[in-house]
């Protein structure tokens, strides 16, 4: 059962009317046939239009449908061989980040991201995305080990941000997002993070900063959700739309400002709608990203990382 | 204005208008004791009875940590004033020009250079009175020209951190300067120069978890707040109340994320110790 976001309810209108005709053409109903291809036609063409013109607060509800792929989905379609590795070896598992090693396109690589979950019990087991201290402590622990192996790094980045809670204040959450930052710019092998749902702020940085930083073409970047920020700077959480808005929070406007690096377009109508295409050409993204690394030196990696993020914002 | 004005120098004036209007006396927000303001600038803005340590001004900090009160303010780069074209209730520009105007600086870290017991050393500090200390571009950039002088002049570096986080009117440009930070920090560790941070009240979100965690060593003020993710935030997500001290200084220091809680009184004293215990040995291989 497809589930429609509010501002999808014109699609959703032309989607009814397209099955009540599918039903009546496979009734044997002559007449309707014709009349499906032309209300098929309409709910494409209408769905297309929709999404060429999604709005930022759109976007960001695009960004967290529930049915858009999470990191399992893309684990499943994009590699073979998934190993993953739990812990930190300091204090405990948190499966808010998931990582390990797998083959991409036949090559070991190290993957890590944060899984929201597909449903209830796996929103709870995973913490809807939102990790603590040993999450981002986990991370460091596997780039060091891909640093070792020699694997590049894949990042897929899906949170609202880091946990807000007492323990993981206790573990020194802020130290550990830092820490991972750092580890990401100090790998001598390639890394190549793309933003799938939700870039929230210095949760996803932590994993984000990256060789190349690639975004699904409906999904958000923000250094604070458009509702803290509403809540922050308008003091007034209603305001959450023009947030969105004002914040300059989609690929199209961060590849515009030189802070991420490419696009990858989405099937129309949203990844949702058809996961396996939008898995299919991340897959090419990050093997074009990879390729165009594949022959530079650790030194080299490293430096023109670092000049990257160091070129941001000095000419716009 | 009343003769207040014609008396007292313009910082305090602007501290008087905003804590107790028409008043020479400062109350203590932990106490509630009335401190006679001359008292409080001469204690290094420390309430003798308490021992809360108020905001210190940016001037009377730089005075403290240099030898003769003398320093060097170092040139901060220019930067794109609004990307993003932002306002909220309020233009951003508006926002920059109204602090600008009360702060009296062009934004949120002054960067200075001078000698500490006869060592050079660079120092930053972020003021919390410019937009709440946030992080922005020209904070940014600020701690990066400061950490490439203390490289160039092969000195320590040391930053006084007082901010809420990211600079949200600047969006993700404000974001990236958590990685831009952090570039510069490796650069300096890379050169194997001290760098210190001294956590002030308050240090959250974003520059807590970059630069602000990523020092040789850790100080943090008595009381100070310390966190990444606000207080308000966290007991709205566990809807619990939070721990009695919960992200102070000395909470932290407890949980292992900071080496010491030091006074303002000793401060100078410490800082001075650690970087003649941390430079002697390169200075005596470089003579």
């Amino acid at each position: 059962m497809r589930s429609y976001l509010d501002f999808e309810k014109p699609v959703a209108d032309l989607d009814t009317r397209v099955e009540e005709l599918r039903a009546l053409a496979a009734d044997g109903d002559p007449t309707s046939s014709e009349e499906l291809t032309r209300a098929e036609i309409r709910a494409e063409r209408a769905l297309a239009e929709l999404y060429a013109a999604l709005t930022p607060w759109q976007k960001t509800l695009v960004a967290r449908h529930p049915q858009r792929p999470h990191f399992s989905d893309f684990i499943a379609g994009l590699v073979t061989d998934f190993t993953p590795l739990s812990g930190d070896r300091l204090f405990g598992e948190d499966a808010a980040i998931v990582g390990g090693f797998a083959r991409f396109r036949g090559s070991p690589v190290c993957i890590i991201g944060q899984e929201k979950g597909a449903d209830t019990e796996a929103r709870l087991k995973h913490n809807f995305g939102m990790a603590r201290p040993e999450g981002y402590r986990k991370a460091v622990r596997l780039m060091e080990l891909a640093d070792h192996f020699s694997l590049p790094v894949i990042s897929l980045v899906d949170t609202a941000g880091a946990f807000p809670g007492v323990d993981a204040e206790e573990r020194g959450q802020a130290e550990a997002i830092a820490r991972s930052t750092e580890k990401s710019l100090s790998l001598g092998v390639a890394n190549v993070a793309v933003i799938i749902g939700e870039g929230g702020s210095g949760g996803a940085i932590a994993i984000a900063t990256c060789n190349r930083v690639l975004m699904l073409e409906h999904a958000i970047y923000t250094v604070a959700s458009p509702e803290a920020s509403a809540s922050i700077l308008w003091r007034d959480s209603s305001k959450a739309q023009e947030a969105a808005t004002n914040m300059k929070i989609t690929a199209q406007d961060l590849l515009r400002f030189g802070l991420i690096d490419a696009i990858v377009q989405e099937p129309i109508g949203g990844a949702h709608r058809d996961p396996k295409a939008a898995i299919m050409m991340t897959g090419e993204a990050i093997a074009s990203a990879l390729e165009q690394l594949g022959n530079m030196s650790p030194e080299a990696i490293r430096e023109s990382r670092a000049d990257k993020f160091m070129a941001m914002g000095r000419k716009i | 204005m009343n003769w207040i004005s014609n008396v007292v120098p313009p910082k305090i004036r602007s501290f008087l208008r905003r804590e107790t209007p028409e008043n020479l006396w400062v109350k203590c927000p932990d106490s509630g004791e009335l401190i006679f303001h001359k008292d409080l600038e001469s204690n290094l803005y420390v309430v003798p009875g308490s021992g809360y340590h108020m905001r210190m001004p940016t001037k009377a900090r730089l005075e403290m940590i240099f030898d003769d009160a003398t320093y060097e303010d170092l040139p901060t780069p220019e930067v794109p004033l609004d990307p993003l074209k932002f306002r909220d209730v309020k233009r951003y520009t508006e926002r920059l020009k109204e602090n600008r105007l009360k702060t009296g600086t062009s934004d949120a870290v002054r960067v200075c250079a001078g000698k500490l017991e006869e060592r050079d050393v660079v120092v930053a500090i972020q003021d919390f009175e410019f937009l709440g200390g946030s992080l922005g571009m020209a904070a940014g950039e600020a701690i990066i020209a400061g950490i490439t002088k203390a490289i160039e002049r092969h000195t320590p570096f040391i930053i006084f951190t007082a901010s809420g986080g990211a600079r949200m009117q600047e969006g993700v440009f404000s974001l990236m300067q958590m990685p831009r930070t952090t570039v510069a920090v490796q650069r300096l560790k890379a050169a194997r120069l001290p760098y210190i941070v001294v956590l002030t009240n308050p240090t959250t979100g974003g520059v807590t978890a970059s630069y602000a965690m990523l020092g040789d060593i850790h100080i943090a003020e008595p009381g100070a707040v310390i966190g990444f993710a606000g207080a308000r935030v966290i007991e709205q997500t566990i809807r619990e109340r939070l721990p009695e001290g919960f992200q102070r200084a000395e909470y932290l220091q407890a949980h292992g994320m900071v080496d010491m809680v030091v006074r303002r009184h000793d401060m100078r004293a410490t800082l001075a110790r650690l970087c003649s215990l941390l430079m002697q040995r390169q200075e005596l291989g470089a003579a």
